[in-house]
């Protein structure tokens, strides 16, 4: 990767700090869709409501997406056996792509369903198409609920905090990419920089509900309007040794909090037993160090394609490729030297 | 797994279900089941397969026009400033003149636009509270910062000479006109990065047009500099001194022609389709031909005044297009997730294809 880019191993180790990086593991496998998540976020980050309540019209998403006023937010997806067969092939696709193997998964008998711990509907072992490894059905017959909290991933490469023209964006001493409120001026470089749609200038959002009055006496300003907001990972809380808001309130640990390496073994172990179970729609994001942003703080176990998610299927931190557009500037600039001392050439005073 | 007696009386679920699996896909509401052995999607079946609802992946940046007219601006200020120097070397005093007032009129236009444009305008300052070469944004105020200072230095001075010797300079004037040659040629050095960083600017993000334009996007707004400051010169100086202006500005119009093509042609397609659809097609089809007819009258028409003029409105205004149009498609390009997802399916596919197997950001342990 590119040199001049910060990574948050560098900055903790010049901070002369002994902290660790910190992460999240959000497994959507065992995610319950209650917004646990979403509510305590905003009640601790007193982050303004978005929008006039209104029904978005996706199951039960009426969040919508990530942005100035929502740092987590829950995606609910229905998807019926067809889905849920190609989710399986393409997860099964993944087990041998590059990245380190943990051995292929056990083979079973097609209507093998013990130790599942699931109630069981019909026979589901029986309608079972899929030919890798021949799996029992876990699921709900003919349809599954997919629900994911998402939040922002603290990228090991950040491109919001590299495009930061005033130095508002930072890397904490825990690896993570937070906004200094007081320094951010909302030049609005940064929305455009993140790889995941994350980051959003605080333009709209508003702190009444709808009886109120402006002048009501509960009336109070939204905080630091006009600037860029995104998750801070709770660092208020952080930097007392609490666990962010999310990750406290979830209710089925979905959300883990802990060292990030810890939490990448965590995910790459639950992943290998979702795989050894026949649940071969599981896969991780975000925990490859080498793919386009470094890998990210907050690793997600996803049961379908990201895209399904709304995540980038190939996020690249755009700043990898800045060198070369710097060298582009160069030449565009030279030219430009070039052809205006062109213009003058011969050009004598008549 | 009867729960109660009633069930006995509910229908048997097998051939209810093989019902079901005949349907046509997309048929599946409604189904009335409601034996709550399963459940029922809540919505219309929705293309799933390539997006969460339709919505978008990344986030449009808050950059409307007004950074078009900084991008247009800066170019004219940038290109203005050569043609100053220049104008000066060859002793053609009215260009000389008129360019760098124009310089230093563009200078303070854009970086009040680029102001205005903030959300905590006040701040406008903490851009320079670091210099961060990994910002674009903040290398190109570095850039214009120091822009402005030498173009402010040579047009006060013509202002200066204009009124008179009217502007209170006191005893700094002799010093002021001690710095106007180092002014002058800072501010003609500055110029061009300060008409090319813009194409970085815009590329170094994730705005899929914009991205993708990576490789022409500095290359085509110097040419559009080049031919918008010249349109100026052609509008504001009489004819008998814009001839370098007019080989400036054919020069700048042949090269925008040839990069705008390029822009779209080097792109994935998806990433191009924003440029060739709706409002920015038909931007970028009036700034073709304005600067079409610009250039062909800025090379032949010399000796008309308001041939000259016309040309140079032609060519400042097809500028002016072409950024307003890159700003739009780029914006559009984020309201669709398909702009997001196609181009990096497809790159994410030809690194495989190639054996490149370790960087995905999907994996399995």
């Amino acid at each position: 990767m590119v040199d001049f880019l910060e990574r948050p191993g560098e900055l903790m180790e010049a901070y002369g700090q002994d902290t660790e990086r910190k992460g999240f593991f959000t497994d959507t496998s065992i995610c319950i869709g209650c917004k646990a998540c979403e509510v305590a976020c905003k009640e601790w980050n007193q982050n303004p409501m978005k929008g006039d309540l209104e029904i978005l019209g996706s199951s039960y998403d009426n969040t919508g997406s990530l942005g100035a006023n929502t740092w987590r937010h829950v995606a609910f997806i229905e998807q019926g056996q067809e889905q849920i067969d190609k989710a399986r092939e393409s997860g099964a696709r993944l087990v041998g792509l590059g990245m380190p193997a943990f051995g292929a998964p056990e083979t079973r008998e097609p209507n093998t369903t013990e130790d599942l711990g699931m109630p069981e509907f019909g026979s589901p072992g029986v309608r079972i198409k899929n030919k890798v490894d021949n799996p029992p059905n876990p699921d709900t017959p003919e349809f599954r609920w997919l629900m994911s909290s998402d939040v922002c991933k603290h990228c090991t490469y950040a491109g919001c905090l590299d495009v930061c023209p005033t130095g508002a964006l930072y890397r904490t001493e825990y690896g993570t990419v937070v906004v200094q409120d007081d320094i951010c001026n909302g030049c609005g470089t940064c929305v455009a920089g993140c790889p995941f749609g994350v980051i959003e200038r605080r333009d709209t959002g508003t702190i009444h509900t709808k009886p109120d009055r402006v002048d009501s006496r509960y009336s109070m300003d939204v905080k630091h309007k006009g600037t860029a907001k995104k998750c801070t990972f709770c660092f208020d809380r952080m930097v007392d040794g609490q666990t962010p808001a999310c990750a406290q309130t979830c209710p089925t640990q979905s959300i883990q909090y802990g060292g990030r390496e810890e939490m990448v073994d965590n995910a790459k172990k639950r992943v290998t037993a979702m795989h050894e179970k026949g649940l071969t729609e599981a896969r991780l994001y975000g925990a490859n160090p080498n793919d386009g942003v470094g890998g990210i703080g907050s690793v997600f176990l996803l049961l379908d394609e990201p895209e399904v998610y709304g995540l980038p299927p190939d996020p690249q931190v755009p700043t990898k490729d800045l060198p070369k557009m710097y060298k582009k500037v160069g030449i565009a600039a030279a030219g430009m030297l070039a052809a205006a001392a062109t213009a003058f050439l011969g050009a004598r005073k008549k | 797994m009867t729960l109660s007696e009633f069930d006995a009386y509910r229908p048997e679920n097998e051939p209810r279900r093989k019902r079901r699996r005949n349907r046509p896909p997309g048929k599946r509401r409604g189904g009335g089941n409601g034996d709550g052995a399963r459940e029922m999607p809540m919505v219309e079946d929705v293309e799933f397969a390539d997006s969460y609802y339709g919505r978008p992946i990344v986030k449009a940046p808050p950059w409307d026009d007004k950074i078009s007219a900084y991008l247009f601006l800066g170019g004219v200020a940038g290109g203005s400033a050569m043609l100053a120097v220049g104008a000066d070397r060859i002793g053609f005093d009215k260009l000389r003149r008129n360019t760098r007032l124009t310089a230093l009129g563009a200078t303070i236009g854009g970086t009040v636009f680029l102001i205005l444009d903030l959300g905590r305008p006040e701040r406008f300052h903490h851009m320079l509270r670091t210099f961060k070469p990994a910002s674009p944004m903040n290398m190109g105020t570095w850039i214009l910062s120091s822009f402005g200072m030498g173009a402010g230095v040579v047009a006060a001075i013509e202002v200066d000479q204009l009124t008179g010797q009217k502007i209170p300079l006191g005893v700094l004037r002799k010093v002021v006109y001690a710095f106007e040659k180092p002014a002058a040629l800072l501010a003609a050095v500055m110029g061009a990065p300060l008409a090319s960083y813009t194409g970085a600017l815009l590329a170094d993000t994730s705005v899929p047009t914009w991205n993708g334009g990576k490789d022409n996007l500095s290359y085509l707004f110097v040419s559009s500099a080049a031919m918008a400051s010249s349109g100026f010169a052609l509008i504001t100086t009489p004819t008998s001194q814009t001839r370098p202006a007019r080989t400036f500005a054919t020069l700048g119009a042949v090269a925008e022609l040839f990069f705008s093509e390029k822009l779209t042609a080097d792109m994935h397609p998806v990433e191009a389709e924003p440029l060739q659809t709706g409002r920015p097609a038909r931007k970028l089809r009036w700034a073709q031909a304005l600067t079409i007819a610009g250039g062909v009258g800025a090379a032949l028409l010399s000796r008309n005044r308001i041939a000259a003029i016309a040309s140079g409105t032609a060519l400042a205004t097809a500028s002016m297009l072409t950024r307003s149009a890159i700003m739009e498609a780029g914006i559009n390009s984020t309201k669709d997730p398909r702009h997001v997802v196609e181009p990096q399916r497809d790159r994410l596919a030809a690194r495989r294809a190639k054996g490149i197997v370790d960087d995905s950001i999907t994996t399995v342990g």
